[in-house]
């Protein structure tokens, strides 16, 4: 048995869930050998426990994204029974195009893996769980804190392979930073507001909750589709993200049904809606029958203090 | 020169997934459309044919009820339709290969499709598709134009929303943006029931369809959530924040 982790990084060092995948493929026995696009985190991504090779792939084609590129210059490296990557939005591109140009079959975003080739997902953003059996060799995406994260102490040995290869997409400006916010598929912790925000102005109510908590904004497809302000990049439900943080905060979302399937498995809901027959409440462990405005000053302020202490 | 635009059909989103025999009884879905995410790489792929970059080439693969948003594109500006007629369940290299076959046989030199779709939820097309056609890949964009080979592409990069130039051939997977979507006018609709499509086996393209490599064991419902505890008026708050650390440990 042998696996090939693709690293994930962000902000130019190593992603957490990189430590995820390796914790995923030990179970799995045999060798795991873990390749840095950019070199980005092969240092970290040594120490960590259970990883027998670092392969750090360097090359002017790394600093910006270009899937065929990168592709190409990790494919070669890549070898082995399974390749994983994350289920990132680049994590999903990457691992596609390489496992096109080796031919074989890629399954993504799973959640849980049983002897390498048994995986589970779900389907329809959360409305089903699928269970499949894939031959391989293949290459299977995770997503990000369904797996235990592998322990440090390793002590792998990183080999550096310079590549050269042709970039064909060219950044030409940026438009817009990207948001300082965590973003909704990574955080432990979302706040969310729907149409009963009533203005998209009163998101930044969220904002101070989510700051108390350290935690994600997240919106439902009502708001993001009613309201300019609020990009789709927030969007949790299907048509936008599948979450499954340890805490979900609904505020004013009535719980259409595309928005529970991306959040119903989050392991801990608490909803606050003015409704009480709202179906959000039909997923959520509390429920607060409240308006937004009354709740949230009262929130934040017992969260506040909480934390503190 | 030209477009092609790959479209899914799936499930309507609102639509409830009902579980038989532990596969997902397609029988009780009412209503099919095109994948949410599909309809905005049709639209981008009508107005780059507006701008004059060729036809629009709609291609489908999946059995035949899916010949149905083949009509809905062409009702709103698609030029070709080719149905590749598949039934059974496949895996990424054969859609691909399929798909792959009936790109080359199109001519198009710009693929258009959604970042994902929304019954797998899995976003390997479009990469998967540059990666064995030799193509460039940009995913993620919410628009492109053209000036003679070289397609300029907003997208939401790492660093945040940036526009990018690559050159063609290229696949564009779409995101959701604020690019609105034309609905088709009368007399689209009814040029569109008379548009012939180009049915496709998997045999005609050359691609055996059989042997997938991902096989489906079981298909199952989430797991039923145990009613919650429900509270009335925001004094409950405190008590339900110290429930949030003293019961469910989560913050």
């Amino acid at each position: 048995m042998k696996t090939t982790v693709i690293s994930e990084s962000s902000n130019g060092a190593l992603h957490p869930v990189t430590a995820q995948l390796v914790g995923a493929a030990s179970p799995l026995g045999g060798q795991i050998t873990v390749i840095c696009p950019g070199g980005v985190g092969s240092s970290d991504a040594a120490h960590i426990s259970g990883v027998s090779k670092v392969i750090s792939v360097e090359g002017d084609c790394f600093e910006t994204y270009d899937c065929l590129a990168w592709s190409k210059s990790l494919s070669p490296l890549v070898e082995g029974d399974l390749i994983l990557s994350s289920s990132s939005a680049i994590g999903r591109e990457l691992i596609s195009s390489i496992a096109a140009s080796k031919g074989i079959p890629v399954v993504q975003d799973v959640i849980s893996l049983t002897d390498g080739f048994s995986a589970t997902r779900t389907i329809y953003s959360g409305k089903a769980i699928e269970e499949v059996s894939i031959s391989p060799p293949c290459a299977i995406s995770l997503r990000a804190n369904s797996f235990e994260s592998a322990g440090e102490g390793g002590s792998a040995e990183t080999t550096t392979v310079d590549v050269s290869q042709e970039v064909s997409v060219a950044v030409k400006r940026a438009l817009a930073r990207a948001s300082e916010r965590l973003d909704v598929s990574e955080a432990d912790i979302i706040i969310s507001g729907g149409r009963g925000m009533g203005d998209p102005a009163n998101f930044s109510h969220l904002n101070e909750v989510a700051d108390v908590l350290g935690a994600a904004v997240g919106a439902s497809r009502a708001a993001v589709d009613t309201w300019d302000e609020i990009p789709h990049s927030m969007q949790v439900g299907q048509t936008g993200k599948t979450v499954t943080p340890n805490l979900y905060i609904a505020v004013g979302i009535s719980g259409a049904i595309q928005h529970l399937a991306g959040m119903r498995s989050s392991k801990f809901i608490l909803a606050i809606n003015k409704d009480p027959e709202a179906p959000i409440f039909g997923v959520a462990d509390y429920g607060i029958v409240s308006t937004w405005e009354d709740a949230l000053p009262v929130l934040k302020d017992h969260l506040a203090e909480l934390m503190s202490n | 020169m030209g477009v092609a635009v790959l479209l899914k059909q799936v499930p309507d989103t609102t639509a409830k997934i009902g579980i038989s025999g532990g596969r997902v009884d397609e029988s009780s879905i009412t209503k099919w459309s095109i994948s949410p995410y599909d309809e905005y790489a049709l639209e981008n792929a009508i107005k780059l044919k507006e701008s004059g970059h060729g036809d629009v080439v709609a291609i489908t693969c999946g059995p035949a009820r899916a010949a149905k948003c083949l009509t809905e594109a062409a009702a709103v500006g698609a030029d070709r339709l080719i149905h590749i007629l598949t039934e059974s369940s496949l895996d990424s290299i054969q859609v691909q290969s399929l798909l792959s076959a009936a790109v080359k046989e199109s001519g198009c030199d710009v693929v258009m499709c959604g970042k994902q779709a929304a019954d797998t939820n899995s976003g390997s097309t479009g990469p998967g598709l540059a990666s064995s056609l030799g193509f460039s890949c940009v995913g993620g964009v919410t628009g492109v134009s053209m000036e003679g080979d070289v397609a300029s592409a907003t997208r939401l990069g790492p660093s945040g929303l940036e526009e990018v130039e690559v050159g063609v051939p290229c696949v564009f997977t779409f995101d959701k943006g604020d690019t609105e979507l034309r609905r088709p006018n009368v007399r689209g609709i009814m040029m569109a029931k008379k548009k012939p499509i180009d049915s496709l086996t998997p045999d005609d393209l050359g691609v055996d369809a059989s042997n997938s490599k991902v096989s489906i064991k079981s298909h199952s419902s989430p797991p039923k959530k145990q009613p919650g505890q429900k509270f009335v008026g925001s004094e409950s708050v405190p008590e339900v924040v110290n429930k949030l650390r003293e019961e469910a440990n989560v913050i």
